[in-house]
């Protein structure tokens, strides 16, 4: 491993606690990720020095918010490759983006006939949303099927050709599946879509921060994903979308600060970012999230992509051997991004996690807001285990000594 | 692990592992749903009612331990009892599950949920078969759930 991960773990304060009299080991990072204290200090020095309204103030303050606002902007947009930080849209996080382009890009554009296309094995904020504009549009809704009982397959490419007719308008999936670990092929899958007329969304909350990532490259139109998966705060979220859509999107919510000209009659809009950012922004999120895609480039993220996939092949390896448990997702040995779902026959998912927390070790036991995708392998819950750069191959060792304490203890 | 082992008592590894009147109810007048949204846990009771009297009940489900075990042990303690009495029961042991005070002669076999108070993210699987069961009583065929409820 390339990793410093003494220097990493030193950089955050929440690693070094003990819980439940054990060392705390934090493996719940699909559900978000500890902070840095790069990225407190942000804050807490936005806070201490800066706090103040942005754009429509004339003093020092005012203006010092709003370059670190608008700084924080161009930083995200770097992140992801963005040709224009105007390009870069902040949002609560992922589902909150997801729901403008619904709400926005579906109200404009979808009509009864069409079909928005999504697949089997989204998070509910991919796939609620989409329910909801395809019903309200009189569009349908359809799903590219996964492979294999333990959606081991991956997306079925072969279906999502027959499924690509001219009547999708959209095609929403994820990057890297919350439950399966499954990495997209994302670049493939939009010049697939492209083809045939369809937008494509991308659902990046699992991959961002966890490797490079570039939205010219992968040739998306949206991208969504949250601050608090990748090092940054919660609250603070991006809808990346390409600048020539953005011109034509409609906002979806409306108020202060995104208009030009108001009157009793009417008002117009300014153009993107601000047209999407109604209200008061999450200011002190977005400098938090600038300060934390700083801290990730610091680190260098294909060197945490290899962390990330050197510790799961050591997981996959190690709970494979476990008697009776069930993985599902990509098999060992095959491509998967740095997270492993599994069920063992006869403790329940929250079981486990209960007794894991008795030896200090988070983990995630439940459906995962993946409630089709549990019904389709035949399951009702998964444990998860989720790895990110601050997590060391002996904390899988502590996983494993607990999962197999758990075996025993009910096995009686 | 002292709070582990309060958790997880014999009784309900016991009867989690071999979970009692589970299944269908043939001759059932009265059936309720519970949900537990935040994580997943689902819980069909099935009850003949004999005029104001609990004659049967069954639960069919999928869930922890702690859920399945209260189940198990629900339909045991509510069989035979009227409606009013079985609300009563459930008082005691929402009360049980949320203090830890246990009035032992009352609860017999069921004060074994008494380590849930120490965790108080299980006390809606432990009382989620109960949610469905005295829904199902009262005639309400109506989905429970436990986020809407109060525990």
């Amino acid at each position: 491993m390339t990793l410093d991960l003494t220097k990493i773990r030193a950089d955050f304060p929440i690693l070094h606690q003990q819980v439940n009299g054990q060392p705390l080991v934090y493996l719940d990072n699909g559900a978000t990720s500890q902070k840095p204290k790069q990225v407190i200090a942000s804050l807490v020095s936005y806070y201490e020095r800066d706090n103040s309204n942005v754009h429509r103030g004339l003093h020092a303050l005012s203006m010092r918010a709003t370059d670190a606002y608008e700084g924080a902007r161009a930083r995200v947009a770097r992140f992801i490759n963005a040709a224009d930080p105007a390009e870069v849209l902040f949002t609560r996080g992922t589902t909150e983006s997801i729901n403008l382009v619904a709400r926005s890009w579906g109200h404009a554009h979808l009509k009864p006939g069409d079909v928005v296309l999504t697949t089997e094995f989204e998070h509910h904020s991919n796939l609620v949303p989409w329910q909801q504009a395809a019903k309200a549009a009189g569009a349908t809704l359809k799903y590219v099927p996964l492979l294999g009982a333990d959606g081991e397959g991956g997306l079925d490419m072969a279906a999502l050709d027959r499924l690509l007719t001219p009547q999708v308008k959209l095609f929403a999936f994820t990057h890297i599946s919350n439950t399966l670990g499954t990495i997209n092929p994302v670049a493939e899958l939009c010049r697939r879509a492209r083809a045939v007329g369809a937008i494509t969304v991308i659902d990046a909350a699992q991959s961002i921060g966890h490797g490079p990532l570039d939205v010219q490259a992968i040739g998306c139109d949206f991208l969504a994903f949250s601050g608090h998966k990748m090092c940054g705060p919660t609250g603070i979220g991006v809808l990346y979308g390409r600048r020539a859509l953005l011109d034509k999107l409609a906002p979806d919510e409306t108020g202060g600060g995104m208009v030009v000209s108001v009157t009793y009659e009417g008002a117009t809009w300014k153009p993107a970012p601000e047209r999407f950012e109604a209200g008061t922004p999450n200011v002190a999120g977005a400098i938090g999230l600038g300060a934390a895609c700083e801290y990730l480039d610091s680190i260098g993220r294909e060197k945490i992509a290899a962390h990330d996939d050197a510790l799961v092949r050591i997981a996959m390896e190690k709970l494979s051997a476990l008697p009776g448990i069930r993985i599902i997702g990509p098999r060992k040995g095959a491509e998967r991004s740095g997270l492993v779902s599994f069920a063992f026959e006869n403790v329940h998912a929250h079981d486990i996690v209960t007794f894991a927390d008795e030896d200090g070790v988070a983990l995630r036991g439940g459906h995962h807001c993946n409630q089709p995708l549990m019904r389709k392998l035949g399951l009702t819950s998964t444990t998860r285990a989720s790895f990110y750069l601050y997590n060391t191959e002996q904390e899988i060792d502590r996983l494993v000594t607990s999962l197999r304490r758990i075996q025993k203890f009910f096995a009686g | 692990m002292q709070d582990l082992t309060d958790l997880y008592q014999s009784v309900i590894l016991d009867h989690n592992r071999r979970p009692r009147n589970r299944g269908k109810l043939p001759t059932a007048n009265r059936v309720a749903h519970g949900d537990n949204p935040s994580c997943g846990d689902q819980c069909t009771v099935y009850l003949r009612l004999d005029g104001d009297r609990i004659g049967e009940i069954s639960f069919e489900g999928s869930g922890c331990a702690i859920s399945q075990a209260s189940a198990s042990l629900m339909t045991l303690n509510l069989k035979g009892k009227t409606v009013p009495e079985a609300e009563a029961l459930y008082a005691d042991v929402h009360r049980l599950v949320t203090t830890g005070k246990v009035d032992e002669d009352n609860l017999s076999d069921l004060a074994a949920l008494a380590g849930v108070h120490q965790f108080p993210a299980r006390i809606k699987c432990a009382t989620l078969g109960w949610h469905a069961a005295l829904n199902a009583a009262k005639g309400d065929p109506i989905t429970a759930t436990t986020e809407t409820h109060k525990d």
